[in-house]
């Protein structure tokens, strides 16, 4: 049984929904707490959303100093599964585990609604069962959701292949679109929208399905 | 504090008392703290069933749900703090209401936010509306407990006063319940989370217990200090920190620290368990230097709790404390009650300067807690009140009812994209419906299928001509919005804002209020649990309408599909499900309707309703709507409970949902497009012939209206409009209005 852990900072909020959501798949997923140094004996992480450490200064700057994320590093680049899922994002763009920054939401506002991505790249552990173009309705809910990076590393990502989420209608400003990335190898990702809130019809969609389901499938590390 | 407030003292000391037992009783005795003005009055409402397990006078009602799980329950506004500072007003606001809520062991799940503003035509309420729903979004969304609906009224009446109310729902496993009361002397009183500091100083009494009667109103900067400023962060650690240590058995019993501050949970926790409490100040871990003991009793900086705990738990309660990251000091000691002249144990909550130090002050828990003195004021019905009742809108000219129609749709999606509505996958439906529907599910809680349904009403136009009916109207109004999601109510919690219970009509409308509540909720075999009196609700002399605002809690057997809601389809027939006609003169009154007050006639007599017949009619609604919940097939494709707008309102909400138009015959009166009186239903079904018969064996009156389709919503000759022009207006309406020149 693929075996996940999810990270719990002081602040982190959907850390019962991360591990609800993959155990519903049938993961064996536990929480781990933000001092752990270890994460040997798992298959994949989760860097679940909320307001890690309050998000004082910014979302994720305080949480990449947590003794956790010298191990989330090590694992991915051991090329374990890494899902960042909105804070979870922002953390690992903050500890350069994947490129760019999530800015204020254009509208300067909180967001919480339905958004419809497009799958624009099956080649990371998030989208890998999923299809090209497929449309996949999941909500957002955040305020710093708005992705930017410079010309250099957009042609970069365009060009490999990294981008694996795009909205259909822009919600907060992020460029090109961008709702989800991963890095080079495809086994670190992160998303704004969050797919565990996508499980069921009886909550709106069960379009987050395909993206959990394969992230805890069982893979051989890249 | 009032010469005969002072004289009670002296007798309940047997001496003067010093400035700091003056201090103490000053806040314990506010309105705010003491309910010293309604408390006669709530006595009437009912308050017991079966399923309650705890009533009113705790920190939040609980029912027992079912399958182990207890669901608790309660409502406090927030109005002056808001007035004054909306954001730090608002997020206190809900900071608070959680603490209420997991102080009785259970996981805060959600919350909902009723809001009372002045027209956006001025600049100063749209200020007060983008500071307070940033506020709720800011500290909701952080703390991580969603807000999952509200209400937002607006009303040239709150243009000085606006009301935040908040309610906030938990659940706990039932075994789990825990009460906020000391006991076993030797014991340790704890103090968990924030330092204590000069913030909130005298908020139940400076802010919460007076008016905005200077000429300065709410602008009044002097009052801005007693506004306490919020840390969602600390508070999300608390709560963890909590539910942790009551998890571990660790807690003998706990209690927030809100208004009034160490004083109040102090005083509480000893009162109710009969035993003395010392408390050494000098413990209390402090944000400044030089704070006097007065202020470190009575500050209300948020984010802390007292918890009893045994000496032998100390070290473990440090432990799970240390590693949320959450301060905890002993700072008092539950001690032997002493025994009064007649024998009688009295609990003495004594305030030292070190636990062996000078005892810098020393009174009776229980006078502080439960003995303020309760006033029967004077009740009077204004006689102004003849010529307002007299005043019938029915005479009003019709105009354009298009364009009236569309005025009175608004969209409060601006509001709730603000707040996180989904945490915890349990919102089957969220805000902007007729109530919310959650999965009753959340970490730690034993596995159930069932689900809650939460509404939150007020009808301050309906109350403002007739309290007392006006009230039963809203209860019976809350009643149906549970029914569109299929839920039964259970219990009401109220939060009753009210203007300056100095003047006799103001009491009088608290009066009636209580009395309609009681008439609706024992007409329908419903506990009130909890709730909280806001008084003072004034400006520069002149009162708010009376806003009683209901909360109630329902409950759904069995919820794996999501209720119908307001999504019909082309093809579908349109009903209207209970009785038509309201009792007495005037079968569809106008009378404080939302069409009839935007022309401003706020006059007119509201109408009876038979309350068999709604009865009969919600018992209906709910088993259709619950078999579908249940996963039952059904020809039933929309429910939507008739209220503000009356039909024309109802019926224009889903065609902007649904994207569907719909041809409705004549109705029978024009009056019958926008009158208001709780008990109706608009459904639309896909076998009419089905539904009919099932209506008639259910002896539910029940009428044809129409059709669903096309990409106009036609109503006989008084109504036409296109889909898109109702869509696209009430869509925009709140952002319009918000964006108007400042």
């Amino acid at each position: 049984m693929t075996r996940i852990a999810v990270v719990v900072f002081p602040g982190s909020n959907c850390e019962y929904d991360a591990l609800t959501g993959v155990e519903s798949l049938g993961a064996d997923a536990e929480l781990v707490w933000h001092s752990t140094k270890d994460l040997s004996g798992f298959d994949g992480v989760i860097l679940p959303g909320g307001f890690a450490h309050g998000d004082y200064l910014r979302p994720g700057a305080l949480a990449r100093f947590s003794p956790v994320m010298d191990a989330v590093a090590r694992f991915a680049e051991d090329g374990g599964a890494v899902l960042g899922i909105c804070n979870g994002f922002q953390v690992l763009t903050e500890a350069g585990l994947l490129p760019g920054a999530l800015q204020k939401n254009a509208g300067l506002k909180f967001l919480c609604q339905p958004t419809t991505l497009t799958v624009t790249s099956t080649d990371s552990i998030l989208t890998a069962n999923a299809t090209l173009g497929q449309e996949l309705v999941i909500p957002i809910n955040h305020f710093s959701g708005a992705y930017v990076c410079d010309d250099e590393t957009l042609a970069r990502l365009e060009g490999s292949g990294q981008i694996i989420l795009r909205y259909v209608e822009n919600p907060n400003g992020s460029r090109g679109n961008i709702a989800g990335l991963a890095n080079e190898r495809g086994n670190v990702v992160g998303l704004m929208p969050h797919p565990e809130r996508a499980m069921s019809t009886l909550l709106g969609s069960a379009d987050g399905r395909v993206l959990l389901e394969s992230f805890v499938a069982p893979r051989v590390r890249a | 504090m009032s010469d005969d407030e002072f004289a009670q003292i002296e007798a309940v000391l047997g001496r003067e008392p010093n400035d700091l037992e003056l201090a103490l009783y000053g806040v314990m005795w506010s309105e705010h703290c003491s309910y010293k003005s309604s408390r006669l009055h709530l006595r009437r409402l009912p308050t017991t069933g079966e399923h309650v397990l705890v009533g009113p006078g705790e920190n939040a009602g609980v029912i027992d749900a079912g399958d182990g799980i207890a669901v608790a329950i309660r409502i406090e506004s927030h109005n002056h703090p808001s007035a004054i500072e909306p954001y730090q007003g608002a997020a206190t606001g809900v900071g608070g209401i959680l603490r209420d809520v997991f102080t009785m062991g259970a996981r805060p799940l959600a919350v909902m936010d009723p809001l009372f503003f002045g027209e956006l035509s001025d600049a100063r309420q749209r200020w007060l509306v983008e500071g307070v729903v940033s506020g709720i979004s800011g500290y909701g969304n952080s703390v991580g407990v969603p807000t999952i609906g509200g209400e937002l009224t607006f009303d040239e009446c709150y243009s000085g006063n606006p009301l935040v109310n908040v309610l906030c729902v938990g659940a706990l496993p039932t075994e789990r319940l825990v009460l906020g009361i000391a006991s076993g002397v030797g014991n340790l009183a704890v103090l968990l989370g924030s330092r204590t500091g000069r913030d909130g100083i005298g908020g139940v009494s400076v802010l919460a217990s007076a008016g905005f009667s200077g000429e300065e109103g709410a602008l009044d900067d002097a009052k801005r200090p007693s506004v306490q400023v919020g840390d969602p962060y600390e508070e999300k650690r608390l709560i963890e920190a909590c539910l942790e240590l009551l998890d571990r058995g660790y807690v003998l019993g706990i209690q927030d620290l809100g208004g009034a501050g160490l004083v109040c949970a102090t005083s509480e926790t000893a009162a109710r368990g009969g035993v003395g409490m010392d408390v050494d100040v000098t413990a209390v871990p402090q944000r400044e230097p030089g704070m006097v003991p007065y202020e470190i009793m009575t500050s209300e900086s948020q984010e802390r709790m007292l918890a009893i705990i045994t000496p032998e738990n100390l070290e473990a309660v440090r432990e799970v404390c240390e590693r949320w990251e959450v301060r905890a000091t002993v700072v008092g000691h539950v001690v032997e009650p002493l025994i009064d002249d007649d024998g009688n144990e009295v609990g003495m909550l004594r305030i030292r300067d070190g636990f062996d130090g000078e005892v810098l002050a020393e009174v009776p828990a229980r006078s502080l807690a439960d003995e303020a003195p309760l006033y029967d004021r004077t009740r009077e019905r204004p006689s102004s009140l003849d010529a307002v009742l007299d005043d019938d809108p029915s005479n009003e000219p019709v105009g354009s009812t298009n364009e009236d129609l569309l005025s009175l749709l608004v969209d409060p999606g601006w509001v709730y994209r603000q707040y996180d509505s989904q945490l915890f996958l349990n919102t089957v439906v969220g805000p902007g419906r007729d109530a919310a529907l959650l999965r009753l599910a959340g970490p730690g809680l034993p596995v159930s299928t069932r689900g809650i349904a939460l509404s939150t009403d007020s009808n301050p136009r309906w109350c403002a001509l007739d309290p007392r009916l006006g009230t039963a109207l809203t209860i019976y109004e809350s009643v149906a919005n549970l029914a569109c999601v299929g839920a039964t109510a259970k219990a009401v919690v109220n939060c009753l804002n009210f203007g300056n219970p100095e003047h006799p009509s103001v009491m009088w409308q608290l009066s009636e209020a209580i009395d309609g509540m009681a008439d609706a909720c024992s007409a329908l075999g419903l506990p009130v649990i909890g709730g909280n009196v806001s008084l003072y609700n004034e400006s520069g002399g002149v009162d708010i309408d009376p806003t009683p605002v209901v909360g109630l809690l329902g409950v759904l057997d069995h919820l794996v599909a999501p209720p119908p809601g307001w999504n019909w389809r082309a093809g579908d027939a349109l009903v209207l499900v209970g009785v038509r006609r309201a009792v007495g003169e005037r079968s569809f009154p106008l009378g404080g309707s939302r069409w009839a007050t935007r022309r401003g006639r706020r006059g007119g007599r509201l109408s009876e309703i038979e309350v068999s017949t709604l009865r009969a009619t919600i018992d209906f609604v709910v088993g259709e709507v619950a078999g579908i919940c249940a996963g039952m097939a059904s020809d039933v494709t929309a429910v939507h409970d008739v209220s503000g707008g009356g039909i024309a309102a109802a019926l224009a909400e889903m065609v902007a949902v649904t994207s569907v138009g719909a041809q409705v015959a004549e109705l029978d009166d024009f009056a019958e497009l926008f009158s208001e009186f709780p008990g109706r239903f608009i459904v639309a079904t896909g076998d009419l012939d089905a539904f009919a018969t099932r209506a008639a064996a259910a002896g539910v009156p029940m009428v044809s209206l129409g059709t669903c389709g096309g990409e106009r919503l036609v109503i006989g000759s008084t109504v036409d409009l296109s889909v898109d022009d109702i869509a696209a207006t009430r869509r925009g309406a709140l952002e319009a209005a918000l964006s108007a020149l400042s």
